[in-house]
């Protein structure tokens, strides 16, 4: 849950009301995972019913100021501190689909990889507009933005090698040995392989 | 319509003859505007380091033809070629490729004292290409004195300099730290968009994404690219 511990880390540079912290927010992130302020107020009773802030001043607009806890502080400190845990890619789309698919008879998967390839360097293509399109890179907004533009190339990027890499271990098999006709094995009722409970678990 | 900078029509490469020919090229049919970055991808052996030697005059095809700025070269002589190489292209390679007993300024001046421009003209010239790569105040550096990317911002100086409008460049950046290398082909951009045109061959993703278009090649051949007018991007759609 990075934007709880987002606007906790924030609050801790300052006292903050709802609407200041969702600008904070969004200066930081180039307005990439944009909020609306509910969802900000929401957060922040969540983190009030948890101890991690408290309600400070009201200023003369009525703005109520929130303030981090001790207990906030440590949220912070332990969130800086620790890996972010990525969920397992064992269900990815593509690549499920690319395993399936090279097991098809008369089903050229060079063509299927292309087709993704193509689309995946016309995204790539995209970012790096968005962001040489960028004024000032230097500026710290713009750079924090960019932080954010620089994952999404770098993802895309790790997809295109993958893609090449699934390519040329393809390409080994030139006569495609790793085709699949249906099997005339009738398979029995119930949870037959261990590998697929494997997979269920990780 | 704008003439094309660069022009390669029906060409193709044939290494041996007979049974034993293997076609390094087939086919190949390529266009670069002013103003045009094109990427070249594909495996290893697909023939991209192939197709830019072809494109540079460095290479005879076994056919077709190669046009650069409306010259035709195989109408030309090997000294005309020569010159033609000198005064419209230039190159960058992945390891820079610097004379290091000269300076910045006078590497990226040679091209054009070979051709015999007056030293004061070449000079001038030398400044303005280092000055627009962001390197004014290096000139008098010598290579081992600069790092690799201000090496390559050199080359790529090297490569524009007098006015010269095609850049072919093969990895240019893979020597190159990553944060190196994306200025270098920040710079690379900037140069096309002011009005040079560039063929880039890469096996990263990351850095054919500045080209306008991307040029696949597979076997010789040209198997797919993707448009420049970004019809084809998913961006709009899922993911």
């Amino acid at each position: 849950m990075s934007v709880r511990q987002s606007l906790l880390a924030i609050l801790d540079q300052g006292a903050c009301y709802g609407y200041q912290l969702r600008a904070e927010f969004d200066r930081r992130t180039g307005s990439t995972w944009p909020l609306n302020v509910g969802q900000i107020y929401n957060t922040l009773d969540r983190l009030e019913r948890d101890g991690l802030v408290e309600k400070g001043e009201t200023d003369e607009q009525g703005h109520v100021y929130w303030q981090i806890t001790d207990a906030g502080r440590a949220e912070v400190a332990a969130w800086l501190a620790s890996p972010v845990e990525r969920s397992q890619g064992t269900r990815d789309e593509l690549a499920i689909k690319l395993a399936v698919a090279a097991t098809l008879p008369g089903i050229d998967v060079a063509d299927v990889i292309q087709t993704q390839r193509r689309a995946s360097l016309a995204q790539l293509q995209e970012l790096h507009r968005a962001k040489y399109a960028g004024s000032n890179p230097d500026g710290p907004e713009e750079l924090a933005w960019s932080l954010v533009v620089d994952s999404m190339i770098f993802s895309a990027e790790a997809e295109v090698r993958w893609l090449d890499h699934t390519e040329q271990r393809l390409a080994l098999h030139p006569q495609h040995a790793m085709a699949l006709e249906l099997s005339t094995e009738r398979p029995k009722r119930g949870r037959p392989a261990a590998a697929s409970v494997a997979v269920e678990s990780a | 319509m704008t003439e094309p900078i660069l022009r390669l029509i029906g060409v193709t490469q044939q290494y041996g003859q007979g049974a034993t020919a293997v076609s390094a090229l087939s086919g190949i049919d390529l266009e670069l505007a002013p103003g045009e970055l094109v990427a070249i991808m594909g495996a290893s052996g697909s023939g991209k380091s192939t197709l830019l030697s072809i494109a540079g005059g460095l290479a005879t095809p076994t056919t077709g033809e190669v046009v650069i700025t409306g010259t035709h070269l195989s109408t030309v002589s090997a000294s005309g070629l020569a010159a033609l190489r000198r005064r419209a292209l230039g190159f960058v390679f992945q390891d820079f490729n610097l004379i290091p007993t000269l300076t910045a300024l006078e590497n990226v001046t040679l091209p054009l004292e070979l051709d015999g421009f007056r030293t004061r003209v070449a000079n001038r010239a030398g400044r303005d290409a280092l000055a627009s790569v962001g390197l004014d105040g290096k000139e008098g550096a010598y290579p081992d004195e600069l790092s690799g990317g201000q090496q390559q911002r050199v080359a790529i100086a090297r490569a524009v300099v007098g006015g010269r409008r095609l850049i072919l460049a093969d990895e240019p950046t893979g020597a190159l730290d990553s944060v190196t290398g994306e200025l270098v082909l920040r710079m690379l951009r900037s140069r096309v968009d002011a009005g040079a045109a560039a063929l880039l061959v890469t096996h990263e993703a990351r850095h054919a994404a500045w080209a306008d278009r991307i040029v696949f090649l597979r076997d010789g051949r040209i198997i797919d690219e993707t448009r420049r007018d970004g019809a084809d991007t998913l961006l709009t759609g899922s993911r």
